[in-house]
């Protein structure tokens, strides 16, 4: 044997914006050896839109089905986060029925976006009857939205003030339906993808993100809560009714690409607490509240988070007491969480990697705005 | 069947190296149509299983039960322009469709469709198809290197690794069954199982023979060379047209196969009762191949690196294993029988 090394040449690889497992148009530019990488570079922007210089040149209303174009996933969240922003700051107060539909479809679209989430993973560590199964079920929950208010991924269900539309008689024995069934079917997709040692193989002790690393990085969602930090609006400051439920912030510790998983699965099954709880009290009454008919808020600044389904999502609205914002900035959870991808990169493996992708969950409608 | 086709060609007063050749010219069109038929048909119910795992129809509209939707595809294939990108290693990349197809065509005649049922006996037919088989690996190093594509590199490294390894345990467990014949004739082994299947005699090799072929043949949780979602489509990323199509073809061609030795080494090849040795062995061949479709749309892929350590730490000591028992069954069997009696 010679004591010579083989020598042995770094090379880059663009993963994206065109590629299977980047969820969108995400570029990460990587650089490996062999299949270890390195140093992983983000690229974001390929789905700028320009949504917040857009909001300066509308008015309010009109600027919420914008909004649906952030997270597409569960667009209703997005909705409510604005605007209760604009409520916040112009002190309407929303009627009951209106705050338990929003509650409603808001848990309802978390469990569809946990769904996607939890369901590409497993697509993307090829298990893709897993992604066939939860996608089947996220149908159900889109058929519930196009049932009350028409649109599926857009949703604009929000109002300012209120909610749009009222639920249809059929609704309820089909959200029964759909519930009824589903516990089942979770069931059924946890023995098919969440318990399978192939999976739990590829994805224990990958990626780990360790409590002060999310905390320094800013995670906020299933992200930051993987890691063991009991963070969730809901709970911590509740906006809406939430502080009227029941329901657990479920909390795992290690922050691997697993628990950053099944965190997501423990969470769908707190939404669907909530929701049965909504069912059971939900009030009659009208939808919309006490609003101006053309909303010109005070000048002044307000900000506003809630708990979405990525993590915090935040509005910080600077109004000059026109009929449109000065400025709205918001506050994306995807953006924020993709950064911490160049650190965890570091020596992982490119099949590691595209699990790390999917475990963060993040949405290119959210990062680029 | 050779002498079926002589003696009608006797008939003509055509003898002697024309006849040869009109033979052998004879075996070429019906084992290609008999691979391209059933290759066919395989991925179109690789398609319907899994739109029947997923909830779903799976093509349904072309023809009986979308029977003829594979047809279609192919001829939609074969009207696609050839795209070859500029900075390819021409040669190589032209030629390594064809090289990954013709083993798999080569393959076919030594294997026993049924009774009588084989094109040549060769007495060492599973070392030749052994050696004809591994050299698939040469054109898939050969597509991902000419592709000068650096998934296509990947994917083709990872499939030098991975085929090069798994060929041991998978020959490894085919020496219990040679040891027990004394016989590489694929007919001699099937002959031997006619009392009993060699997987009630070897069910440890049947196992490493399935999961090794399963690496052999690229599919899920083992088709990490062609890995969709890191590697776009692997050493195939840039082929299209046909040239994809022969890499499709192959792979499906040789899934085929592999079955149908898994199918002659441990079920009994043609072997059964009542009904004629063909229909038996293609029943078993299709329930060998959707053991296959099951397990690809079950589980999910496994690590590059999980993957060689299940091979080199666990499969080739168990097959070792599985080979010295053998040998000491078959030597302490007689001494076996006489205490029993």
């Amino acid at each position: 044997m010679t004591t010579d090394r083989l020598i042995t040449q770094e090379f880059s690889l663009n993963l994206g914006p065109q590629h299977p497992s980047t969820h969108g148009v995400y570029r990460v530019i990587l650089t490996l050896d062999g299949e270890k990488i390195v140093h992983a570079e983000n690229v974001i922007g390929y789905l700028h839109r320009g949504i917040e210089k857009l909001a300066e040149t509308l008015t309010y209303p009109q600027f919420a089905p914008y909004t649906d174009r952030l997270d597409y996933l569960a667009g209703v969240l997005n909705n409510i986060a604005y605007t209760q922003t604009i409520e916040k700051h112009m002190q309407i107060v929303v009627p009951e029925r209106a705050q338990y539909l929003r509650v409603l479809f808001g848990e309802l679209s978390r469990i569809a976006s946990h769904l996607v989430c939890v369901s590409s993973m497993a697509l993307d560590l090829n298990s893709f009857t897993g992604w066939m199964y939860a996608f089947a079920d996220r149908e159900k929950i889109l058929d519930l939205f196009e049932m009350t208010f028409g649109g599926r991924l857009t949703t604009n269900y929000a109002r300012i003030g209120g909610v749009s539309k009222d639920i249809p008689d059929t609704f309820m024995s089909a959200i029964r339906s759909f519930l009824d069934s589903f516990y089942g079917r979770l069931k059924d997709f946890n023995d098919l993808v969440s318990f399978n040692q192939i999976f739990i193989d590829r994805t224990k002790g990958v990626g780990i993100i360790s409590a002060d690393q999310a905390i320094d990085y800013g995670l906020t969602g299933a992200n930051l809560r993987a890691s063991g930090v009991h963070f969730d609006l809901r709970k911590k400051s509740p906006y809406g009714l939430y502080d009227r439920f029941d329901f657990d912030i479920p909390v795992l510790q290690t922050g691997d690409c697993y628990d950053r998983y099944y965190i997501r699965i423990l969470e769908i099954i707190q939404s669907l607490r909530i929701i049965e709880q909504v069912l059971q009290s939900i009030p009659e009454g009208t939808l919309m509240g006490d609003v101006p008919r053309v909303i010109k808020p005070l000048a002044g600044e307000t900000f506003h988070q809630i708990e979405g389904a990525k993590g915090l999502l935040g509005f910080h609205l600077v109004s000059d007491g026109s009929k449109s914002p000065y400025r709205l900035h918001i506050h994306a959870p995807s953006f924020v969480n993709i950064g911490i991808i160049p650190e965890i990169a570091k020596g992982m493996l490119i099949q590691d990697f595209i699990a790390l992708l999917a475990s963060l969950d993040f949405v290119l409608g959210e990062v680029d705005r | 069947m050779t002498q079926f086709l002589f003696n009608f060609l006797a008939l003509l007063h055509i003898t002697g190296i024309i006849a040869d050749v009109i033979v052998i010219l004879c075996y070429f069109v019906f084992i290609l149509l008999f691979i391209i038929i059933n290759v066919m048909f395989i991925v179109w119910l690789e398609r319907r299983m899994s739109a029947f795992f997923q909830e779903r129809l799976g093509p349904n509209r072309v023809g009986p039960f979308g029977l003829l939707q594979s047809v279609v595809d192919a001829v939609k294939l074969l009207g696609k322009e050839v795209i070859r990108p500029t900075a390819t290693d021409k040669w190589v990349f032209l030629l390594a469709p064809a090289i990954c197809f013709v083993p798999a065509l080569l393959l076919y005649p030594i294997l026993p469709f049924g009774k009588g049922l084989v094109l040549v006996n060769l007495n060492i037919g599973l070392l030749y198809f052994v050696a004809i088989s591994s050299t698939t690996t040469i054109s898939i190093i050969m597509a991902g290197w000419g592709s000068n594509n650096k998934y296509s590199l990947l994917g083709g490294m990872r499939t030098v690794a991975q085929m090069i390894s798994y060929e041991i345990p998978l020959i490894f467990s085919m020496i219990g069954i040679i040891m027990l014949v004394g016989s590489l004739n694929l007919v001699d082994i099937v002959n031997a199982q006619a009392r009993l299947w060699f997987i009630h005699v070897q069910p440890l090799a049947f196992m490493i023979f399935l999961i090794a072929s399963i690496a052999e043949l690229n599919r899920a949780p083992f088709d990490l060379p062609e890995a969709e979602q890191e590697l776009v489509a692997g050493y195939h990323t840039e082929y299209s047209g046909m040239q994809f199509a022969f890499f499709y073809l192959a792979e499906y061609a040789n899934l085929f196969s592999l079955s149908i030795l898994g199918v002659t080494l441990f079920l009994g090849g043609y072997q059964g009762p009542f009904f004629p040795s063909w229909i038996w062995f293609i029943g078993k061949v299709y329930a060998m191949i959707m053991v296959y479709m099951w397990i690809r749309w079950t589980l999910p892929r496994i690590r590059m690196d999980k993957m060689m350590k299940l091979n080199w730490k666990f499969l080739i000591p168990l097959s070792l294993f599985n080979i010295l028992a053998t040998g000491f069954m078959i030597k302490a069997w007689p001494t076996i029988q006489q205490w029993m009696r």
